[in-house]
Formats: structure tokens, C-alpha cells, sequence
């Protein structure tokens, strides 16, 4: 039977054999990590970004490869999934792009912070994870939103048009389906009242879900333009 | 009325009322974090959810820590069989155990924090809680040092918490790279939650069943040391579990996966050492709520922190899980049946022999241990349910992050029943900490120290 003498030998070995491994395995982890990082791009701006995304607990509502809490999305491959363009405009003012909905807090960041941030997800979406997080593989076709840019034959869509507006509006049956489908828009409406309509979606229709993005003049000639297009 | 055996005593009740409290505050938050989950994020102006958030997890943190203090603040005296090295040293490590709590908690209310998972206490904050965490060391360990006896119990205990200290240091770091900023920061969360804290845990167990089944000493501490031998042959490795997809190599998946596989035999020989030792001891002592505790502190470690644990870390399953409900799941339980469970029955133990008042089989007692106890694990059902469904929604079939969580938000409301009747487990045992009186007043036996349940052997 084993005695107390040998237990606590068992014991002795067994912390210091796999503490010597995890050591060993630690050192090996921190050779390979520069290269699947890809630490040559880790620049100013990322580790500015990184320390917003501290300073502010990002990470107390959302998770970054996988870690964090669970009331916010997972942003680890959020600057591929979503554009900086529609990144931009979400990260002036949050609660605008979600209206009624679960509330992220207004940090009224400025240009140079949310140019900052982009580029820290930008720089944490290239990191190789082992294929996390994995693309969804029992997708049903039609009902789930894609971010694909439409081809339409038309005019080449304008970032802001496939990163943000299509997060809501299809095109060429390619989009979310939270607001109408915007086939054929540019037969439904004027060029001004389309612009009119992108500038203050609550002062054409008050109560509108359509949210205020604080597009530039320079977003909304584009769009204007585009949609104008969709005949 | 009785007296007390060690003066020392009286700071560990101190910790312990600590406990009750940041106990009770954590639960007020976890609620606020539910109602937002349903929709109702009213406070959100006040305490956003990342307020809420670091608040309900540090206080847990700060709690538990309390907890093993005054549970030292116990043993140590009484298995040494001095007084503590200095009695000062411990009220002032008590008081500035509290001002940091209280600036922290304060501090996450105005955004002065730093957000990284678990460890969101502010810098100049981390270097008080050094100072706290060594006077603290240097009192249990002189007393240890200078005491009558050497015990494998209490060298287990000194050990687990100065390991636990030492490791509070890579958390310290500051990395430019997110992928090291995880890497080291799981050297404190994991290496604390499934490794040192396992060696504390082991140590207070051990005190406790060799007080309360009468089982010989050298018995108890033989399967110490196998079960603590057994936490870090799987648990140091089993960190590879949080290796999986922040960027590091890929042989942590089969590494990871295996010790994590290993990781519930730790836990399983928890739970078959307090259940065989209170069998075998005929259960002599009469304090049946302190071994009530214990024993379900054993067995129900295995299910919610191994079993549950074991549930997920596989890597073909923790790819879909990781960074969802599931994890809350998992966390949850665990924590309260290893850890807040542990320092309940320490408590649950201490409290009469304490204050004299034998409350030994009162109905409260044992109801409070059955109602929080079912309150828990219907929330990890609850969380199981919210976190399963998300994980297929979000992750399998790939929809939108709030369409899910919108589907998802009734199960909450489940959450917050369940809760609520763990809030009423816990709140009766409140009542009973209580009704037990405070020990400051007692006066103190003259000749400290009183045998085991059982005579001790000669060495």
C-alpha cells in the first residue's frame, strides 16, 4: 500500500516534471508566436489601439480570440467580417447603428483613437488561430446576411454601400434582410430625396428603424449616386 | 459559554463577515448582468455591463481570496499550535485588503480599470495588493515556522498560497502583443482557478475532515498529496486549454486536450476522499453542517469543475463553445462548488467553535445548503440552455449576434428565477452566520491548541 513518504514523493515529481514541460513548451510557444502573430506588423498604432481596447475593459461585454465576456460579439475577425468603413461610422456613435437595441457605452472616441482601433482588430483578425473562430458549416443558403459586394452591372459599389448598408438591405439578393431590398431603389425615388432621406432618416419618417450614420458629404454623393443607379 | 482557543481567531471571523458581505454585493451585480441579458439594461447610464461585469467577477475574486485568509487565519494557529506571528500585522493586512476592494470596485464605476479578463484591478492597485498578499505570507509563514508542530496540512496551504502569490506576478507584465498579453495572463487565472487554488483547497479539506470524520491524520494527508499530485500533473499542462486559439502553436490542441482530460481526476479523487474519509470516520463530530458542506464541496467540485470543465475543453467541441454562454455555464458552478462551497464549509466549521453557539443541525443551516445549492445548478442549466442555443445559432448556422441573443433572452429570465432561489440559499445562511454572534468579545483559553478529532500518532 502506499505510504505517505511516497505520496508526497508523487507529489514532488509530478509538479516539478510537468512544470519543467510547461516551461520548455513556453519557451518553444514564444519562438513561434512572432511569426503567427506577425509581430513585423504590430506598429504604434495597433499597440495605441490595444490600449484603448484596455483602458476602456472592451473586454468586459465583448471577447477577443474567444476571451471576454459574452454580451457583446466576438471581434476577433470583426475588420473581415465588417470593413473598417462600416467600423468608422458604428465606432462614432455606437448606439445609432443598433437603435432600441442592446446598448454599447458612447465613448465619443476621436478620429485618431477609432483609426487606432481599426487597426488593432485589423492586426488581431491576422493572427493564425487554428481556425478559430470556424466558419459556420451548417448555414442555410438565403436567410443569412453576407457582407459580398453585388454586382449589378452598374457602378462599382462604394465601401460604405457593402459595409454598412448592406449589413441591413440586400442587393441582388446579397445582404441582411432587416430593412427592404434595395433593387431597383433608384426607380422609386429622387436623387435629393434619397439624399435627404440618408442625411436624417428621422426627419423624413419620425420612428423610422432607419439609423443616423453621420455620413460625410463625401458618403453621401457616393451612395447617393449608386442608388440612383439601381434601375 | 466557552472561550476561545486562539486570539488569531478573531481576525479570521473578521474575513469571513468580509466574505458574507462582498458575497451578497457580487449577487446584486450578477442580477444587474441578467436583467441586461433580457433586455432591461436600465442602469446602463450608472453601471454599463462591463461595470457590472469586472464588479460581480473581482468581488468574487476578493471574496474567495478573503475566504482562504481567514480560513489560514484558522488552521495555521491551530495546526502550528501558537497565535499568530503578529496579531497587528493581520488587522492591518485585513483593513488593506478592504481599501483596495473598495478603491478598485469604486474605480470600475468611473472607467479606471484595465480590461483584461479577471485581472481588471488598475496597475498602482496591483503592487498594494503585493504588499497585502506578502504581510500576509510573512504572518502565516513565520507563524508556521516558529509554531509546535510542522504539519503536512499546513505546509500544503502555506504552499498553495505563496505559489498562488508568486503567480499573481506574469499577470503583472505589460505586453505590446495581444497574443502574450493571454498567453501570461492565464498564468494567473489558470494556474490559480485549476492549480494552486486546488493545492489550498486539498489543505482545507484536509483540516476540515481530519477535525470532523476522525480519520487519522497521516490517512488524510497520504491522499493529499496524491489528489494535490494529480491537480498539477494534469492541471499545469491542462493550461494548454486556453492555448487553443490565441495564436500559439497548434500541438497546445493535443496537449491542451489530453491534460484537460485529465483534469476531472483531480477533482474525482477530491470527491471520493471526503466521501470515503466521512464514511470511514463514523461522521464523530457533531457539527453536521460544516461536514454537509464539505462533502458536497467535494463531490459537486467534480461536476461543475471537472466534469463541466472536462464538457468543453475538448478541442473539436471548445471551437464551437469558446468565447459563449457555455463558458458562463462552466464557470459558474464551478466556482461555487469548489471554491465558495470550500470557504462555506470552513465557515460552516469555524463559526461554533468560534463564538461557543452550537448550531450544529439547525433547519436554516441545512436548507440554506439545498436551496443555494439547487439554485445553482438550475442556473447552470438555465446557462446551458442560453449557451448551447447560441453556439448553434451564432456559430454553426451563422446568425446575427443580436438576432441570437435576442432568441436566447428568455432563457435568462429563467436565469434570474433560478438565481433568485440561490439568493435565498445564500441569504439563510447569512441569517445564520448572524445568529451565531460575533467573537470579538470572547474571551481566550488560556492554553491554546486541542487535539484532533482522533489522537494523533507519534512521529
Amino acid at each position: 500500500m502506499l505510504s505517505k513518504s511516497q505520496a508526497k514523493l508523487f507529489f514532488l515529481l509530478a509538479t516539478a516534471g510537468f512544470s519543467g514541460v510547461f516551461l520548455y513548451l513556453t519557451v518553444d510557444t514564444m519562438r513561434q508566436v512572432p511569426e503567427r502573430s506577425h509581430e513585423d506588423l504590430l506598429t504604434d498604432q495597433v499597440i495605441a489601439g490595444k490600449m484603448l481596447w484596455e483602458e476602456n475593459n472592451c473586454m468586459g461585454c465583448h471577447t477577443i480570440l474567444g476571451e471576454g465576456a459574452y454580451y457583446a460579439p466576438e471581434l476577433t475577425k470583426v475588420y473581415d467580417r465588417r470593413g473598417p468603413v462600416w467600423m468608422r461610422t458604428f465606432l462614432k456613435d455606437p448606439q445609432a447603428m443598433y437603435p432600441g437595441q442592446r446598448k454599447m457605452v458612447q465613448y465619443d472616441f476621436t478620429d485618431e483613437e477609432i483609426e487606432a482601433l481599426i487597426a488593432f482588430f485589423d492586426w488581431v483578425g491576422k493572427i493564425d488561430t487554428n481556425g478559430f473562430p470556424r466558419e459556420p458549416d451548417l448555414k442555410v443558403a438565403g436567410v443569412v446576411p453576407t457582407s459580398t459586394s453585388a454586382s449589378t452591372g452598374g457602378p462599382p459599389a462604394p465601401d460604405t454601400f457593402t459595409q454598412v448598408c448592406q449589413s441591413c438591405h440586400s442587393l441582388a439578393g446579397s445582404g441582411g434582410n432587416v430593412g427592404p431590398a434595395l433593387d431597383g431603389v433608384g426607380n422609386r425615388y429622387s436623387a435629393a430625396d434619397l439624399r435627404a432621406w440618408l442625411a436624417d432618416p428621422q426627419s423624413v419618417k419620425p420612428g423610422t428603424a432607419m439609423p443616423n450614420l453621420n455620413l460625410g458629404d463625401d458618403q453621401l454623393d457616393a451612395l447617393t449616386a449608386f442608388l440612383m443607379a439601381q434601375k | 459559554m466557552t472561550s476561545l482557543r486562539y486570539q488569531s481567531w478573531k481576525v479570521a471571523w473578521t474575513f469571513f463577515a468580509t466574505c458574507m458581505l462582498l458575497l451578497s454585493l457580487q449577487i446584486v451585480y450578477g442580477f444587474i448582468m441578467g436583467f441586461a441579458h433580457m433586455g432591461y439594461d436600465v442602469l446602463h447610464d450608472f453601471i454599463p455591463f462591463n461595470t457590472a461585469r469586472a464588479t460581480h467577477t473581482n468581488l468574487l475574486v476578493v471574496w474567495l481570496l478573503a475566504g482562504f485568509m481567514g480560513s489560514a487565519y484558522i488552521i495555521i494557529p491551530d495546526e502550528a499550535q501558537r497565535e499568530l506571528w503578529s496579531m497587528k500585522l493581520a488587522w492591518v493586512q485585513w483593513a488593506s485588503l478592504v481599501v483596495v476592494g473598495v478603491v478598485a470596485i469604486i474605480g470600475f464605476h468611473l472607467n479606471w480599470w484595465e480590461g483584461r479578463k479577471f485581472l481588471e484591478i488598475p496597475r498602482p492597485l496591483d503592487y498594494l495588493v503585493v504588499v497585502n498578499v506578502l504581510a500576509f505570507l510573512l504572518n502565516i509563514g513565520m507563524t508556521v515556522f516558529t509554531g509546535k508542530r510542522y504539519t503536512t496540512t499546513a505546509l500544503t496551504l502555506l504552499a498553495g498560497l505563496t505559489a498562488a502569490a508568486l503567480l499573481y506576478l506574469p499577470g503583472m507584465i505589460t505586453f505590446d502583443s495581444q497574443v502574450y498579453d493571454s498567453y501570461f495572463r492565464w498564468w494567473v487565472v489558470h494556474l490559480w482557478v485549476e492549480g494552486v487554488w486546488e493545492l489550498v483547497m486539498g489543505a482545507i479539506l484536509s483540516y476540515l475532515l481530519i477535525k470532523l470524520s476522525g480519520v487519522d491524520r497521516e490517512v488524510i494527508e497520504k491522499w493529499l498529496y496524491v489528489i494535490v499530485g494529480l491537480t498539477f500533473l494534469s492541471g499545469i499542462l491542462g493550461t494548454g486549454h486556453h492555448y487553443y486559439w490565441i495564436g500559439t502553436p497548434e500541438y497546445w490542441l493535443m496537449i491542451g486536450g489530453f491534460f484537460s482530460a485529465l483534469e476531472p481526476l483531480a477533482f474525482l479523487g477530491m470527491a471520493l476522499y471526503t466521501v470515503a474519509m466521512a464514511r470511514r470516520g463514523g461522521r464523530r463530530h457533531p457539527n453536521k453542517v460544516a461536514l454537509t458542506w464539505s462533502v458536497g464541496c467535494g463531490i459537486m467540485s467534480f461536476v461543475g469543475a471537472g466534469f463541466l470543465g472536462f464538457a468543453h475543453t475538448l478541442p473539436q467541441v471548445n471551437v464551437w463553445t469558446h468565447g459563449t454562454l457555455v463558458t458562463a455555464m462552466h464557470g459558474h458552478m464551478a466556482f461555487w462548488e469548489a471554491y465558495a462551497m470550500l470557504n462555506f464549509a470552513m465557515i460552516a466549521y469555524a463559526l461554533p467553535e468560534m463564538t461557543g453557539r452550537k448550531l450544529y443541525t439547525h433547519w436554516m443551516a441545512e436548507w440554506a445548503f439545498w436551496v443555494s445549492n439547487i439554485g445553482m445548478v438550475a442556473m447552470t442549466g438555465a446557462f446551458a440552455v442560453a449557451g448551447v442555443t447560441q453556439v448553434y445559432l451564432e456559430r454553426r448556422v451563422g446568425m446575427d449576434f443580436l438576432a441570437v441573443q435576442d432568441a436566447v433572452s428568455i432563457h435568462f429570465f429563467g436565469l434570474i428565477l433560478a438565481a433568485s432561489l440561490f439568493t435565498v440559499g445564500i441569504a439563510m445562511f447569512i441569517v445564520q452566520f448572524i445568529q451565531y454572534g460575533h467573537p470579538l468579545k470572547m474571551p481566550v483559553a488560556a492554553q491554546p491548541g486541542e487535539p484532533d478529532a482522533a489522537p494523533v500518532p507519534a512521529k
